[in-house]
């Protein structure tokens, strides 16, 4: 299949759905509507909530607030997680000391957390910003502990071999590892970081599209909550994207680097 | 003994052996005596399981013996034998560096400024054929290359001691002839030490002074110690043809033979 072929396909997909959705939001079939408005409201109302908030620019300052979140969370979160699951996996002890109370920690649904932090750090972003570093820790804390510990004997025994110091094998051989690991669990961590800043908005906020969609829904208005989750998908396509060019150039090392994922 | 008659490397009724699940040990090699001279090329012949490699980490300083000396140049090996450069069996390069950083590293680590480590290392991939590759990373070379690179990696920091474990093992035949006559080629330019372990009792003789039969694991040992005295520079295609090489490859089969039907019949009971 060409990838022009390919992209004809998804396309296709996208349309029919609209159009079936759109028909029968609007055409009643044996007298009757079959997804009626009030539910489901409709695909040309929904875009034109959409078109709405980009032409009026209303929409700007819920996108940057939610990226800002996303990226706090991300970075405050992939650093922890870089530093402890380093000093875990070189110091075995102190892994086995903590190993039952981060896998009662990681077991814990951060929904829950979501009123505690609220409490905590306000209505603002860095209510949020915990949440996602919540979830994105982990993540990259297990990813960081994983590559450490299965750098390959024989790299590191050809490492020492070749004269390097315990500090030069941390630069030279942990780290690159470590970091391999991570990014290629780039994907999931940044959605992470996305899905934290959005159910935390949901959960209580004054901005951001998670706050945007809860709105919507607090006043029935459905065509707003569909729009919201269109415009937060495509927002995540294109972090998705963003990631995936990064991903590209930072593993270019990597015999399957190349397949994206 | 002075610095200059002392030996290379000299194991000295070196026993090693590994605690095993529920307590008991297991001894893979006994009290084995061995002596790499200066400029030496030593090779170490015996069937699959018996200790080879086993030794040669031994002779690295990555595996403690359980009883025996360790001398290097003469001086009791105490950590990491820092006068050897390693080769190992299986892939050791560091697949996030390119060809070209994975030999100036050696360097690098030493100290040695980037440029002029990098300069080096270009010479160094040239030298192993790869002058125009310095740039690929280890998963876009064949297993030939890579080996190459790693010949180069090795070879670059001037160890005193070359510790060969298996090097060629994994690569077609025709690629195995080629490396051997690169790595006695380079050999040759300054005659280091060389311990080399193999299972192919004609690659041994082939490019090595000495060869070193082991018996059949565990507790294997040291049963036979032959002299190659084929002139050099040799050229494995041609050293094979010679009358000599039969003889002496029928004589050392008598032994190792012996030792790989045991092997086979203890792989069979199991």
């Amino acid at each position: 299949m060409s990838r022009l072929g390919l992209l004809a396909l998804q396309l296709l997909v996208a349309v029919v759905a609209i159009a079936l959705w759109q028909f029968f939001a609007t055409v009643p079939v044996f007298g009757r509507i079959l997804l009626p408005p009030f539910f489901f409201s409709n695909p040309a109302d929904v875009s034109a909530q959409v078109v709405k908030w980009f032409t009026t620019g209303s929409i700007w300052k819920h996108l940057a607030i939610t990226l800002w979140e996303s990226i706090l969370a991300f970075t405050i979160g992939s650093f922890g997680g870089v530093l402890v699951g380093f000093w875990f996996a070189r110091k075995p002890l102190v892994a086995a000391v903590f190993d039952p109370y981060v896998k009662m920690a990681n077991a814990l649904p951060r929904v829950v957390l979501a009123p505690i932090f609220t409490l905590w750090l306000g209505l603002g972003i860095w209510s949020k910003v915990a949440l996602g570093v919540t979830l994105v820790f982990f993540i990259v804390f297990f990813n960081v502990y994983q590559g450490v510990k299965e750098v390959s004997p024989v790299v590191r025994d050809n490492a020492r071999m070749l004269g390097m110091s315990e500090r030069q094998l941390m630069r030279h051989v942990y780290w690159p590892s470590a970091l391999s690991w991570m990014f290629s669990s780039l994907h999931t961590s940044v959605g992470f970081a996305v899905v934290g800043a959005v159910v935390g908005e949901y959960l209580g906020s004054a901005a951001g599209l998670g706050y945007l969609i809860q709105q919507a829904e607090g006043i029935f208005d459905v065509a707003g909550v569909f729009a919201g989750m269109f415009v937060l998908s495509a927002f995540v396509i294109l972090i998705d994207i963003c990631v995936t060019l990064v991903e590209r150039r930072l593993l270019v090392w990597r015999p399957d680097a190349a397949d994206g994922r | 003994m002075t610095q200059s008659t002392a030996a290379a490397v000299s194991l000295d009724g070196t026993t090693v052996a590994f605690r095993l699940a529920g307590g008991r040990t297991y001894t893979a090699v006994e009290t084995a005596d061995l002596a790499v001279a200066d400029g030496e090329f030593v090779a170490i012949v015996g069937p699959t399981g018996c200790g080879k490699s086993t030794l040669l980490n031994v002779a690295a300083g990555l595996l403690k013996p359980a009883a025996g000396h360790v001398r290097i140049f003469g001086q009791p090996l105490a950590g990491l034998n820092r006068d050897a450069g390693y080769l190992f069996q299986a892939d050791a390069l560091f697949p996030w560096k390119t060809a070209l950083e994975n030999v100036a590293i050696g360097l690098e680590v030493a100290g040695t400024p980037s440029a002029e480590a990098t300069a080096k290392a270009q010479q160094w991939l040239t030298s192993v054929g790869l002058g125009a590759f310095g740039n690929r990373y280890p998963h876009m070379l064949s297993g030939g290359q890579r080996k190459r690179v790693g010949l180069a990696q090795v070879l670059i920091r001037n160890p005193r001691i070359i510790l060969m474990d298996e090097p060629f093992g994994p690569l077609d035949a025709q690629t195995r002839q080629i490396m051997g006559n690169l790595l006695l080629d380079l050999w040759n330019a300054d005659r280091k030490a060389v311990l080399f372990v193999t299972h192919d009792l004609e690659e041994a003789i082939a490019l090595a002074d000495r060869v070193v039969i082991m018996s059949a694991g565990p507790a294997s040992r040291i049963i036979g110690d032959w002299r190659v005295t084929l002139p050099r520079p040799r050229d494995i295609f041609e050293v094979r043809m010679k009358h000599e090489f039969h003889e002496l490859h029928r004589e050392i089969w008598q032994t190792l033979k012996a030792e790989v039907e045991k092997t086979y019949k203890q792989a069979e009971a199991v």
